[in-house]
């Protein structure tokens, strides 16, 4: 626990941190500090200046606005997220990654805006607002900017977010009767995904109308899965059904699967049909 | 009638200073003018060194001294188990490496700064530069022709071989035999490494006083007597100048047993610059450098007629031992765990042959049961592989070869003689508990829906309470394993005991005042013990082993048994009576037949400390001393079950019950027993399911956070279930026995047979641990693939 000497400023704005932030070199974002300081402490990361954005409450709150969005600061702890019943209603399947991740310290101080800024390849919450169709609002010296999730995991710890933006906050689209989950194999040590998978449906007389399907810790980033997806939609999301779906993202996946000394990569391409299955069953109850 | 306060749960009284975090660990000592040590250390696993430059480092702000080992005239760390008869090596150990390195984490200089963020900036700018060799990780690979050297005087990289043998024709014919005419079951035993992860990581404040030429160390240990010992050694300050303090230690496991480079560099760089020096490790420095556990690659075999007597059981061992010998390392895989064959079990016919391998790795030394859980693994894994063999019950199987009950000594095949046992008692309550016969109809019901559902049975007897000084001596253990004892009782009738023993965590504090009390009718909260302190305690050895109670325990008994006959004495002087008609009950020393006529041991305690009129030839204070040397080792035993549910879909082990019956003979405290207990059970259990060093083939070590090493956790297990048996130690005074370690010894077998149960019917035999859900997944789909059901 030695991190290398930094210089530290608390900022009272968005507006003052995004100044900041582009007026200095190599400095690094704090909201939570839950990825942040084991970084530092390992001196894995050595920035100059560390920008305290951790008590801006603008940014921290879960908001419906009209009927059809559910707004997230991204200073919003993960348990806040957990806890929220709009979150609850509107996407519970982010509601149960967000009580995943990590321990109740972890939860209590870490921030989902610092989560996907991270972009942990096995972080939770990714997967679950890139299968939402979420948007990630950022802040810069040139405005706004509205990033669908899609486009903004790229890959191993790597978004579009610049070197001068800060993330202010999470879009989900709230779609009428969409049910979602999220289901998780939990590496036993880090407590992050081995794989984890999110779903959400739409079903009409008990025919799936709609699916979107994606799956994280199994690849560099969270990845929606076409495949599974068509497996899905059409079908009463009976076991036969959910056997296919769940053959064909793992099929669809093999060869991007990442392996490691607890689980191989065939492990976590089986393991997602795996999730995939549990993840519908959850939803669907 | 007389209360007893020996067998009460009475609270810990430690707990609430620990809990509130008002009390110190060694770091959280700050020493006027104190600097900070940090260690730069290797990251290779083996290479030469070239070069050394310190010239950045030395200009680095806040920087007092870099040193480098050429700078550092300490003699290497000794190795103090020098075990006999087996042609041991003990390769130099340098407390900072000169010119080679031998694995990742060895040290290679010290930088010593204003404070550890200032050191650490520093230690950061020590330039090495190093030609790579090859590493060997491996310990069965090292002893092969070839294999890269970790230390030239080292051939083979056989540090030593070592045998014990019940008689080797003896063993040989009855696997011949069973061969011929009987079953022989084989495995091959992977003993994964393990981290012992105390919470709190290991630290070390010097403080040498150049007038006085005195040297005090604030030490994280287990055995603070040890270590003065060894630092004298090392640092030339003779005993009498050298005070060696273990503050609050926050666990150990083990792994503070050992003294290190690192405390030596301390106290040598606190002499050297003459201000008191502090370091303290981080946890990934924990992880690579302070000892590791087990490691063993074993061809163990059992030979047992048709009928299922066993008849012989032998093991090879390649012990891997790290880069270099630890305090006690080359004990653990030969006396501790070669002599523990038998397990619970009569078997005429025992060899074991284990051979210390030095491997490009951290050293290996003792860990919670050091050589007993990898004893009663291989005995408890060929017992059900026995009975798989012969289509018998596995509890069926241990019944028709447990050793029937003895109450004072029983001597097995490989020499040892157990104290005493019943350990079918310990068994058929388990069963009970367990409702064994239920649980295999509700299996055969499970397996029908394809559900996999398995028990695991285990029992066990152990060794513990180290031991006999003499034996000590005899297995070239380079320390005596007595223990001493003070008890002194102040004129106001408080008393201070102070043992030469060590306890970190494990309620001796409490125990040991529940003896006292039970003994001399104090109450606890008059009693303080005095532990871990060299200059405030007498000589003692330590805690480990599962010792402190059955050896420091037996003197601290003996020592206010000398106490209470002094104070009958000086009752009986100031009642005018004869010392043979004083009845001692609750604290009070009675004339017999007159028990309003009495004086209290607090009275009598005055008056023997003001001393204006004592008994003829009495001296006064009321004070006694006691030095214990135990006749004979502690057999803790008992019987374990674990019930686990697998998930075929993802190879997860739910483990849904978990039964453990113990015997430690008479339990002075239940609800520390229990807690030992628990905290035994999840070590053994994190062995088997979560826990396991991964070194790649370049010693680089892949597990060295926490992020990648699994510590079992409190969502792994079920509220365990808990139960004992009463047999007493003959030999102790009060009969008792250690249970420090006994749940680790007892669950790391009990969780694998039942795993290995539940998988039976895909014909799998053996997945190397831990039973990781990846690897047991993997067993499913190889055995899927072959045609298993």
């Amino acid at each position: 626990m030695r991190p290398p000497s930094f210089s530290y400023q608390r900022l009272s704005s968005v507006a003052e941190a995004v100044q900041m932030l582009s007026s200095t070199d190599n400095a690094k974002v704090l909201a939570g500090g839950h990825s942040l300081i084991p970084a530092l402490n390992q001196r894995l990361s050595q920035p100059g200046t560390i920008i305290d954005i951790g008590r801006l409450n603008e940014l921290n709150g879960v908001s419906v606005t009209g009927s059809s969005k559910l707004m997230i600061g991204a200073l919003t702890p993960h348990a806040v997220v957990a806890a929220s019943n709009n979150v609850r209603r509107y996407c519970s399947a982010l509601a149960t990654a967000c009580g995943q991740v990590g321990d109740p310290q972890v939860r209590n101080w870490g921030t989902l805006g610092g989560n996907l800024a991270h972009a942990d390849p096995a972080s939770d919450p990714p997967t679950v607002v890139l299968a939402a169709g979420g948007k990630l609002h950022t802040m810069g010296p040139n405005g706004e900017r509205m990033i669908d999730a899609a486009d903004f995991f790229q890959g191993l710890f790597t978004t579009a977010l610049q070197p001068d933006e800060i993330l202010t906050a999470v879009e989900i689209p709230i779609v009428a009767d969409r049910k979602s989950a999220y289901a998780k194999l939990a590496h036993p040590a880090s407590r992050y995904a081995v794989v984890g998978v999110a779903v959400f449906l739409n079903t009409e007389n008990g025919s799936c109308t709609n699916a979107s399907v994606a799956v994280g810790g199994a690849t560099a980033k969270p990845t929606r899965s076409a495949a599974a997806e068509q497996a899905l939609v059409g079908t009463a999301l009976e076991d036969a059904a959910l056997d296919a779906a769940a053959a064909a993202l793992t099929n669809e996946i093999q060869g991007d699967a990442v392996g490691d000394i607890y689980a191989p990569s065939e492990y976590r391409a089986a393991m997602a049909g795996a999730m995939l299955k549990k993840a519908v069953r959850a939803a669907m109850v | 009638m007389t209360t007893r306060i020996f067998g009460s749960g009475i609270k810990r009284r430690e707990d609430p200073r620990l809990i509130t975090g008002q009390t110190r660990y060694t770091d959280d000592f700050q020493l006027p003018g104190m600097v900070y040590m940090v260690v730069v250390r290797s990251p290779h696993a083996h290479a030469r060194i070239t070069s050394i430059d310190i010239s950045a480092a030395k200009a680095s702000p806040g920087v007092v001294a870099v040193f480098t080992g050429q700078d550092v005239p300490l003699p290497g760390v000794p190795c103090a188990w020098l075990v006999p008869g087996s042609d041991l090596k003990t390769p130099a150990h340098p407390v900072l490496a000169k010119d080679t390195v031998r694995y990742v984490g060895d040290g290679v200089a010290i930088v010593i700064a204003t404070n550890r963020y200032l050191a650490q900036d520093a230690a950061d700018l020590v330039q090495v530069s190093y030609d790579v060799l090859p590493a060997v990780v491996n310990p069965e690979d090292a002893t092969k022709d070839g294999a890269p050297l970790v230390h030239d005087d080292v051939p083979n990289n056989i540090a030593f071989r070592w045998v014990a043998s019940s008689g080797d024709e003896g063993v040989d014919n009855a696997f011949n035999e069973a061969a011929a005419s009987g079953v022989v079951v084989q495995e091959r035993i992977v003993q994964q490494r393990l981290l012992p992860t105390a919470m709190e990581p290991r630290s070390a404040v010097a403080q040498w006083d150049q007038f006085a030429e005195e040297l005090t160390v604030y030490s994280t240990s287990q055995n603070p007597h040890i270590a003065r010992f060894i630092l004298s050694a090392l640092t030339g300050v003779p005993e009498h100048k050298l005070r060696v303090i273990a503050p609050e230690v926050g666990g150990g496991f083990g792994s503070k047993i050992p003294v290190y480079p690192d405390e030596a560099l301390t106290a040598w760089a606190s002499m050297k610059l003459g201000v008191p020096v502090k370091w303290t490790e981080t946890r990934s420095e924990n992880y690579q450098v302070t000892i590791h556990g087990r490691d063993h690659i074993e061809y163990v075999e059992m030979a047992a007629t048709n009928e299922g007597k066993i008849t012989g059981i032998r093991g090879k061992v390649y012990a891997g031992m790290g880069a270099y010998l630890s305090t006690a390392a080359p004990g653990i895989p030969t006396i501790l765990h070669g002599l523990m064959y038998s397990g619970a079990y009569t078997i005429p016919n025992i060899r074991c042959e284990s051979i210390g391998v030095m491997t490009n790795t951290a050293p290996v030394d003792a860990y919670r049961g050091a050589g007993r859980p990898e004893a009663t693994f291989l005995v408890e894994r060929l017992v059900d592989r026995l009975a798989a063999k012969l289509n018998m019950d596995p509890v069926e199987l241990r019944r028709k070869n447990l050793i029937p009950p003895f109450e004072n000594g029983h001597n097995v095949a490989i020499g040892l003689t157990y104290d005493s046992g019943n350990y079918e008692g310990a068994l058929n309550k388990l069963l009970s508990i367990v409702d064994y016969d239920g649980f295999r109809r509700e299996q055969a019901a499970a397996r029908q829906q394809g559900r996999l559902l398995g028990i695991g049975v285990t029992t066990y007897s152990e060794i513990c309470g180290l031991g006999p000084s003499q034996v000590a001596g005899a297995v070239g253990f380079q320390g005596g394993l007595w223990e001493s004892a003070i008890v002194r009782v102040s004129p106001a009738g408080k008393v201070q005991a102070m043992i030469g023993a060590s306890p970190h965590g494990q309620g001796e504090e409490t125990t040991f005042a529940q003896i006292i009390s039970d003994e001399l009718g104090f109450p606890v909260e008059d009693i303080e013990i005095v532990h871990g302190d060299t200059d405030r305690t007498p000589m003692g050895w330590g805690s480990y082993g599962s010792r402190t109670t059955p050896v420091s325990g037996a003197a601290l008994v003996l020592a206010a048994r000398k106490v209470k006959e002094k104070a009958r004495a000086m009752a009986a002087h100031l009642l005018e009576a004869s010392v043979d008609d004083i009845d001692y009950a609750d604290g009070k020393f009675m004339v017999r037949g007159s028990p309003d006529k009495f004086k209290t041991i607090q009275d009598a305690t005055l008056m023997a400390t003001l001393a204006w009129n004592l008994p003829a030839g009495m001296d006064p204070g009321m004070e006694a001393s006691q030095f214990y040397d135990p006749p004979n080792f502690a057999y803790p035993f008992g019987a374990h079950a674990a019930i686990v549910e697998i998930d075929p879909e993802t190879g997860t082990v739910a483990l849904q019950r978990y039964v453990a019956v113990d015997d430690c003979g008479p339990q002075i405290n239940p609800m520390i027993v229990e807690g030992q207990i628990h905290g035994g059970i999840v070590q053994g259990v994190g062995q088997a399911l979560c826990e396991g060093v991964v070194y790649d083939e370049n010693g680089q070590l892949l597990t060295g956070t926490m992020m990648d090493y699994a510590m079992p956790r409190a969502d792994m297990f079920p509220t365990f279930e808990l139960d004992s048996t009463v047999t007493p130690s003959p030999h102790h005074p009060i009969g008792v026995k250690g249970i420090g370690e006994t749940g680790t010894i007892a669950s790391t077998p009990t969780i694998y047979n039942a795993v290995m149960d539940a998988l039976r019917p895909l014909g799998i035999e053996q997945i190397e641990m831990p039973l990781t859900a990846p690897r047991v997944w993997k067993a499913i789909q190889d055995a899927r693939a072959k045609g298993g059901a």
